[in-house]
């Protein structure tokens, strides 16, 4: 059963980047930026939504494929940064 | 120049005949104002429509040797028909008239199919050889000018312009799905496919013979790179600037040969500035040049053309292009494109044409190939840099030469190396794949795809386009230095394909102007192509062999400006307030059956909000909006055609 978090992210996936099609079909492990899914605007645009929709603030040194390369490694970042808001800022 | 159209063995009564080659005339009609003919001769009809610039007087086609037995129907130049003429005459031959028409009829009486390789210029022709029961179809080396042809049940169709060819009876257009397919991946059909199932395209350097009973086509050009590391050795590379400089000074040369005055287009970057400067040096004073300014500094380049127009002393004539003007042109630009494409680019050229109309100009140098030809689009570097960082993936240093490639895409400045790596996929992709220089744009532009209907999908599933660019490369092409394959492709595909069509000859002569590129010389190209890579991408310096011939030439703030690449106001041409509110209307998109209306409902509001779409939106957004516009005008029911005048059709018998 997806978290939450996971059901909001592939929602935004699927209303921005791949336009209507299924995104509960993309593998959680799958890295966004080999399967075409997202390019350099893409990893702005959705950090924009992630600071925006999750009350986050993201550091530059954050912005890397460890962190938001695929839909596990976003769930898991995100996860990680609200359970410790006061870290991030 | 001007257009041709024509066909072999078309079935039907002669006011049938007759009929087709005036609906074609009349379709290519913006090619040729000053005139226009056509004939009938026993199983071949021939048409043309004339915009004169070399014999004023004594070039009205088609037109016959002295037996009237050979008649041609000619769109281009020879350059060098004044040689030519002149070799002919030394060997007996008379002629009546002063064009270059008549100079490809007596060379080909001299040496039949062979003459092809003794023309400097941009062409193609149509010769009906009426003793030998043949016609000849025949294409420039570099694809400057076009020749589309379909055969069914026997009959031969051609024309200048896809358009011109649908005139023909019993040619019903259809999109062709894997045309398209190959447009939304690689820019443009892999020819000879169009986007029209059933029609080809004559590839440039090619002919075509048909015989009775028999249709051959076979190249009579072709681009070839020596071995990697068997480039000849630059001990002096001073010399081989003295040779370029002397080639393309006879390039421009030969290229001011008009019986009309000769313009220029003047950008403010390095190759415009340079072909201009040749010509002011031949011509003299009083070169008009021309120019497309933009409101957004982003794109315009207005302060370095008012430095070349200064230096050289050009009467100058800067024309404004907003993005209002841009959505206002866009269905006619597509109408005379013929196909679709993924860059507004091509609006602001049509609207250069027009001005350089409007100042009673028809014929224009301008500085289109040198990017192909030296190595200039940021494409090559960005290969050798994927290149460099594959070499040291734990660098951390390699990946943000990248962003400095790109200083244009601001949001490209704020990522960090491992993104940068993912983006270019530098480590990822196999460098032996023969079009790795290429993967990242094919990849971020295919993703347009995504936008195709489910029935598009369903039958376009299991097809490769890139699989299908890889089998059809030359055997030689793996023995190539990276630069020479990736030159490769941009010249025998991108430049052809969407460059000199939807950006250079099309919007041109939708105006009946004729574009004229000494960099395409094909003396300069094969010159160009065997010189060692370094004398062209040095370091990451572009052109750099042309950077040196100019030092002569250009003010250094134009000759060492690095390249700007000619880019357009794009995402708010197509949603903004000047858009046509139908252009992405669910219910006339769902209609065509080509896209997913809802996807590309979702793109288009995407669009809206968003001030800065990413490359693969734009290519997205402007695929599907020019395909949209090129199949209500084309394929939709209600399509119109041009209205015929009225024709004297010569009948000979």
């Amino acid at each position: 059963m997806p978290s939450p978090t996971e059901i909001t992210l592939r929602a935004f996936i699927s209303e921005n980047f791949i336009y209507g099609d299924d995104a509960s079909a993309i593998d959680a492990h799958a890295s966004l930026i080999d399967e075409g899914l997202i390019d350099s605007t893409g990893v702005l645009e959705l950090v924009s939504f992630l600071e925006e929709k999750f009350g986050l603030q993201i550091t530059d040194a954050e912005i890397v494929p460890e962190n938001l390369g695929s839909v596990a490694a976003i769930v898991g970042f995100v996860d990680r940064k609200a359970a410790r808001p006061l870290e991030a800022a | 120049m001007c257009g041709i159209a024509g066909f072999l063995d078309l079935p039907g009564p002669e006011p049938l005949k007759r009929q087709t080659l005036a609906r074609m005339v009349a379709a290519i009609a913006h090619r040729g104002p000053d005139g226009h003919g056509a004939l009938l001769k026993g199983r071949c009809g021939l048409a043309h429509t004339r915009l004169s610039i070399v014999d004023l007087a004594g070039g009205a086609q088609p037109m016959s040797d002295a037996d009237g037995k050979i008649w041609l129907t000619f769109n281009g130049e020879i350059f060098n028909y004044v040689e030519l003429r002149n070799e002919l005459i030394a060997r007996g031959f008379t002629f009546r008239t002063t064009s270059d028409t008549e100079v490809i009829l007596q060379l080909y009486r001299h040496m039949g199919p062979a003459l092809l390789g003794r023309l400097n210029g941009d062409f193609a022709f149509a010769l009906w050889d009426e003793t030998q029961q043949t016609l000849m179809l025949a294409r420039d080396r570099m694809g400057v000018r076009p020749l589309f042809y379909a055969e069914r049940d026997g009959m031969l169709v051609f024309a200048s312009e896809l358009p011109a060819l649908l005139q023909a009876p019993g040619l019903d257009p259809e999109v062709d799905l894997v045309g398209l397919d190959q447009l939304f991946t690689t820019w443009a059909p892999l020819a000879p496919r169009t986007i029209l199932r059933g029609v080809s395209e004559l590839k440039p350097g090619h002919l075509l013979i048909a015989k009775p009973g028999h249709r051959s086509v076979r190249p009579y050009w072709t681009l070839r790179f020596p071995k990697a590391g068997e480039h000849a050795s630059p001990a002096q590379p001073e010399a081989l600037v003295e040779q370029l400089r002397a080639l393309l000074d006879d390039a421009t040369r030969i290229r001011l040969r008009a019986d009309v005055p000769v313009g220029a287009y003047l950008s403010g970057g390095l190759d415009s500035s340079l072909t201009t400067a040749l010509a002011a040096a031949q011509n003299g004073a009083n070169l008009r040049t021309f120019s497309i300014t933009f409101e957004d500094d982003e794109f315009d380049e207005s302060p370095f053309q008012k430095v070349m127009s200064a230096r050289l002393g050009t009467q100058h004539t800067a024309l404004a292009c907003t993005a209002r003007d841009i959505a206002a042109a866009l269905p006619d630009v597509v109408a005379h494109a013929g196909q679709p494409f993924l860059r507004t680019a091509p609006v602001p050229m049509y609207l250069l044409a027009r001005g350089v109309r409007a100042a009673g100009l028809k014929v224009v140098l301008t500085g289109e190939g040198a990017d192909e030809v030296f190595g200039g689009y940021d494409i090559f570097k960005e290969a050798k840099l994927r290149r460099f960082c594959a070499r040291q993936p734990a660098s951390a240093r390699r990946p943000l030469l990248l962003q400095r490639l790109y200083p244009y895409l601001p949001r490209l400045q704020s990522q960090n190396p491992q993104f940068l790596r993912a983006f270019f996929a530098s480590e990822t992709d196999n460098l032996a794949d023969p079009l790795y220089s290429h993967l990242p744009r094919f990849r971020s532009t295919a993703r347009a795809k995504v936008f195709f209907s489910a029935d598009v999908k369903r039958e376009l599933a299991g097809y490769d386009a890139l699989a299908e660019l890889r089998e059809s490369l030359p055997t030689e092409f793996a023995d190539w230095h990276p630069l020479s394959q990736a030159q490769y492709l941009e010249t025998i595909h991108l430049l052809p394909g969407y460059i000199l069509c939807s950006q250079g000859d099309r919007m041109a002569m939708a105006h009946a102007v004729e574009g004229r590129f000494p960099f395409l010389d094909h003396r300069v190209v094969e010159f160009a192509a065997g010189l060692p890579p370094e004398l062209k991408l040095n370091g990451l310096r572009e052109k750099h062999i042309l950077r040196e011939v100019a030092k002569d030439l250009l003010p250094p703030s134009i000759g060492d400006r690095p390249k700007q690449p000619y880019r357009a106001p794009d995402a708010g041409v197509f949603v903004g307030p000047d858009a046509s509110p139908e252009l992405f209307e669910t219910s006339r998109v769902g209609s065509g059956g080509l896209f997913d209306p809802v996807a590309v409902g979702r793109l288009a509001a995407k669009a809206a909000r968003t001030p800065s779409l990413g490359f693969s939106d734009v290519t997205a957004l402007a695929g599907v909006a020019t395909t949209e516009l090129w199949r209500r005008r084309y394929l939709a029911a209600s399509q119109t055609s041009p209205k015929p005048a009225p024709l004297a059709v010569a009948a000979l018998s």
